[in-house]
């Protein structure tokens, strides 16, 4: 068997594997200048489309000033100046948060941004923000404080009503604590990189009167924003 | 009592506004104002030029 041959029958079997096809597919999808572009469209350069990333943001602020009160506690967060400091900063951030998120839906929903193909887009950025909701609302109910119980009281008969309170018990203090620090920050990192991959991929939709809407892919090299 | 507790008023029930069947409190209702103010103000707003290049 000469050189050659072996050559190919080794790239043969590589070819089959699941991490060489893993890539090929990867790379077919997201290039690497798709995955991180120096250039967008001229319509971009709109504050409109500053949001989604203002949302991200604050985002990475809320996910540090969380790990931080995990590890230090309600005993420390409630009694020091910087455990305060540090509560009110993911207090604020999850305020801004869900506002940039709301002023982001606005302005997609206008420019009609499951256009050209986003509908997944579109989709996974719904229920981010939804399940951004619940976790903020179990956040409220992890402060450990008479406005945590006065805020499950509420919930409790509302949540009891549409047939949840027997598995999602808002007056379970450990079981809100758990799915608000352990189990939707980990739904809510997946759905937002999962968005960001697909804006990514399928590039920044344009406004409405800028291309026609038969156009699936619309961020092209020729549609440059420098002048 | 500091100037910033009285202005924010968080240790207090907030004040509700009512108008006919609409009852919102003066704390979400400044959010709302917020939100469309800062999407007004980003639709009409012009983005700054990048000077730095070519």
């Amino acid at each position: 068997m000469t050189t050659e041959t072996r050559t190919a029958e080794v790239d043969e079997t590589t070819d089959r594997m699941w991490t060489s096809r893993l890539r090929r597919a990867w790379l077919a999808k997201l290039p690497p200048d798709k995955l991180l572009p120096d250039r967008q469209p001229a319509y971009v350069a709109s504050w409109i489309y500053v949001f989604g990333v203002l949302a991200i943001a604050v985002f990475l602020v809320i996910l540090a000033t969380g790990l931080v009160l995990a590890f230090a506690g309600p005993a420390w967060y409630h009694t020091s100046s910087v455990g305060h400091l540090t509560n009110s900063l993911h207090f604020w951030s999850t305020q801004l948060f869900l506002m940039f998120m709301v002023i982001h839906l606005w302005g997609k929903f206008w420019m009609a941004a499951w256009r050209g193909r986003r509908a997944l887009t579109w989709i996974t950025g719904v229920i981010a923000f939804l399940a951004s909701i619940g976790t903020a609302f179990t956040g409220y109910l992890s402060q450990s404080n008479f406005d945590s119980q006065w805020i499950s009281f509420e919930a409790k008969d509302g949540l009891n009503t549409v047939g949840v309170g027997a598995f999602f018990n808002v007056t379970n203090y450990g079981q809100m604590l758990l799915i608000h620090a352990c189990l939707l920050p980990l739904v809510v990192g997946f759905l937002v990189v999962w968005h960001v991959l697909l804006v990514r991929r399928r590039g920044v939709v344009a406004p409405l009167d800028a291309v026609s809407n038969d156009v699936p892919d619309l961020v092209k090299p020729t549609e440059d924003a420098r002048p | 009592m500091s100037p910033m507790t009285v202005l924010a008023g968080v240790n207090d029930p907030a004040t509700y506004l009512h108008v006919g069947w609409v009852s919102i409190s003066v704390p979400n209702l400044i959010v709302i104002v917020v939100m469309v103010a800062l999407f007004a103000l980003a639709i009409v707003l012009p983005f700054p030029k990048d000077r730095g290049r070519r």
